[in-house]
């Protein structure tokens, strides 16, 4: 096992031209997962294959336990790595493939055919070891290709979106499955997705990429809760944060949200913010609604109600403002019923409206 | 009827169209000289006989004509390989600088006639001391033949992923050897077709060989030169042998051919 570090990774496709990476640096713990996500175009693809040794960087460095790879090839690396179509090798059988890493590094054949049985148990794959890929299913060509990848006992396991290509009762049913494999092997892993629920589920740490950039770095639940600027509360989670302008006013000795013409309660360290705009962000399950008035809550105008069995996703119109509410099951309402909303000043994050940020108290 | 039965339709006329051409001159050379002018002719094999075929193998420069030519056909198709395997693999994995017009000027050997380019190689294998020798030909033939020996096996290159190769390099192997374990056994089916076309199109080039040889003839330049004072039954038997060799090789080949063009097994 070993931690893979990167300093100050910068990468262009074209010289001078756009940055796919721009100066990343990353510190993946020995053992850690973590995972990279972002939108297509983040440079999440790019960090990973720079690692890899597949993408050889402007500048910067990559090392691994303590080794500097930078100008290694991928086969002196001592990684492994499941890609996004598999790239198992149809011409090889199943057993071929997943002893392939061990065959190169020239591993005696008794051994090769021990480790390839032990990995192909651990991944059901038993049965299949005398097929030929295309006699597989979608979601047996992947565990094919983790077997592979985790056969080899590297000390770094690599994964470009490894389950976007199946379908989705399949991709939630082998992501607990991956997650539960990787924790038993140990291996310290870096994940590429651009599913914000597969990095959310299986990262011990989630880097979130946006523009060749980590924009934020931290515990899933953190970055979920706590985004740091408005991007990633938009691109975590489902659905997306809302996010509300407003204008901060001092009502008495407390400072006050106002929306539109509606109130609502701040965090006092808004204080120096007063008189000036602000935007609130608000998690579609922090927000409290009710069919009937309260002194401190807002109105808003049912649009949509969307039952998803496990709860009741609302559309409101606030004001000139759509937001989503995440409410109980049982919750009755109609399309253009009035309801009253509440979020306490602690589930409320707020941005500055030109930088994007989160305030600082 | 049903569109199913029309290409079945097709595939029978289509498979007549090739079919009987090869029987006739089959029939033809395998019979007596004497049957070959009887009124009507008979279209079933009424008495075989090989001896207007020995007759036509007793001929002065048959024998080693047939032997240049195979020399000839499989130089060509190793040298076509060993260079435009490797080049097809560089059209379809590198966005080098010109690219574009390199495909194009590929096709320009086939844009000339093969005179207009035997001529001036003539004297060029004249002055290099190569005139009148099997590599004359083969070089000649390796030229003609490179240019769909690339586009073929670029087109099967780019059906094997990139992924696959970055696979096997990641798992140790090196880029020579992740082509070759990994690349080239997927692109078998293409380098088959390649082999196939160019034994084909060495095997029946006639004019180019005849510029450049006289003694050492292949043998579609022999009976070429021969053909005109013949007897009939000569001009049967030299087609056949002329034949012969490349539809054993078709035969030969086709069994890597399983999943031409691109459709490698997934």
């Amino acid at each position: 096992m070993s931690d893979i570090v990167v300093r100050n990774l910068v990468k262009a496709y074209t010289p001078g031209g756009p940055r796919a990476t721009d100066d990343v640096s990353l510190e993946v713990a020995e053992g850690e997962f973590l995972v990279l996500v972002g939108p297509s175009g983040c440079g999440k693809t790019t960090l990973l294959r720079m690692v890899a040794g597949l993408e050889r960087p402007d500048s910067g460095t990559v090392s691994l336990g303590g080794r500097d790879v930078t100008r290694l090839p991928a086969r002196e690396r001592r990684l492994s790595m499941v890609f996004q179509s598999y790239a198992i090798f149809p011409h090889m059988r199943v057993r071929q493939n997943i002893g392939f890493g061990l065959a190169m590094r020239k591993v005696p054949g008794d051994e090769i055919d021990r480790r390839v049985r032990r990995a192909a148990e651990l991944l059901h794959l038993e049965e299949y070891l005398d097929r030929y890929p295309a006699q597989l299913s979608g979601g047996q060509r992947q565990r094919v290709a983790v077997a592979r990848a985790i056969v080899v006992d590297a000390g770094v396991l690599l994964m470009d979106e490894p389950l976007s290509n199946l379908d989705a009762l399949l991709r939630l049913e082998f992501r607990a499955e991956l997650k539960k494999i990787v924790r038993q092997i140990g291996t310290t892993t870096l994940y590429v997705t651009h599913d914000q629920a597969e990095a959310m589920s299986l990262g011990d740490r989630v880097a979130v990429m946006r523009g060749g950039r980590i924009v934020q770095l931290g515990a899933p639940l953190d970055v979920y809760d706590r985004p740091s600027e408005r991007f990633v509360g938009g691109f975590l989670g489902a659905p997306p944060m809302n996010f509300i302008p407003a204008t901060v006013e001092r009502n008495g000795d407390k400072p006050v949200l106002a929306l539109g013409d509606q109130h609502l309660a701040a965090p006092s360290t808004l204080d120096e913010w007063v008189g000036r705009p602000v935007l609130v962000g608000v998690r579609a399950e922090n927000i409290e609604v009710s069919t009937e008035a309260a002194p401190g809550w807002v109105t808003a105008t049912v649009e949509v109600v969307e039952p998803t069995g496990a709860a009741v996703l609302l559309t409101v119109r606030l004001g000139e403002h759509q937001i989503k509410v995440q409410t109980a099951p049982g919750f009755r309402v109609a399309p253009d019923d009035t309801v009253w909303l509440r979020s306490t000043p602690e589930a409320l994050r707020l941005y500055d409206p030109e930088t994007s940020l989160v305030l600082r108290p | 009827m049903s569109r199913r039965a029309w290409v079945q339709v097709a595939c029978v006329a289509i498979t007549l169209f090739m079919g009987v051409p090869l029987y006739l001159i089959a029939l033809a050379a395998l019979s007596s000289r004497e049957s070959l002018n009887r009124f009507p002719l008979p279209l079933l094999p009424t008495d075989p006989s090989v001896e207007t075929l020995r007759t036509f193998l007793d001929t002065t420069g048959i024998v080693p004509g047939f032997v240049n030519s195979l020399t000839v056909g499989i130089g060509t198709v190793l040298l076509s390989l060993l260079i435009g395997v490797p080049g097809g693999y560089a059209v379809a994995r590198y966005a080098f600088r010109g690219r574009g017009p390199y495909q194009m000027f590929l096709l320009l050997t086939r844009a000339l006639p093969i005179v207009v380019l035997s001529v001036p190689l003539a004297r060029i294998f004249l002055n290099a001391g190569l005139y009148d020798t099997t590599y004359a030909v083969t070089l000649l033939h390796t030229a003609l033949a490179l240019p769909t020996t690339v586009l073929i096996t670029a087109a099967i290159f780019v059906g094997v992923s990139r992924e696959q190769e970055e696979a096997a390099m990641v798992f140790g192997a090196s880029p020579m050897k992740a082509f070759l374990r990994i690349v080239v056994p997927q692109a078998l089916p293409g380098i088959a077709a390649a082999a196939m076309f160019t034994f084909v199109l060495s095997w029946n080039e006639v004019l180019g060989a005849t510029i450049l040889t006289l003694n050492q003839r292949t043998l579609p330049a022999q009976v070429l030169t021969t053909l005109s004072d013949s007897p009939l039954a000569y001009r049967f038997a030299g087609g056949f042998a002329l034949v012969l060799p490349a539809v054993v090789f078709i035969a030969i080949m086709r069994r890597y051919l399983l999943n031409m063009w691109g459709t490698t097994l997934r």
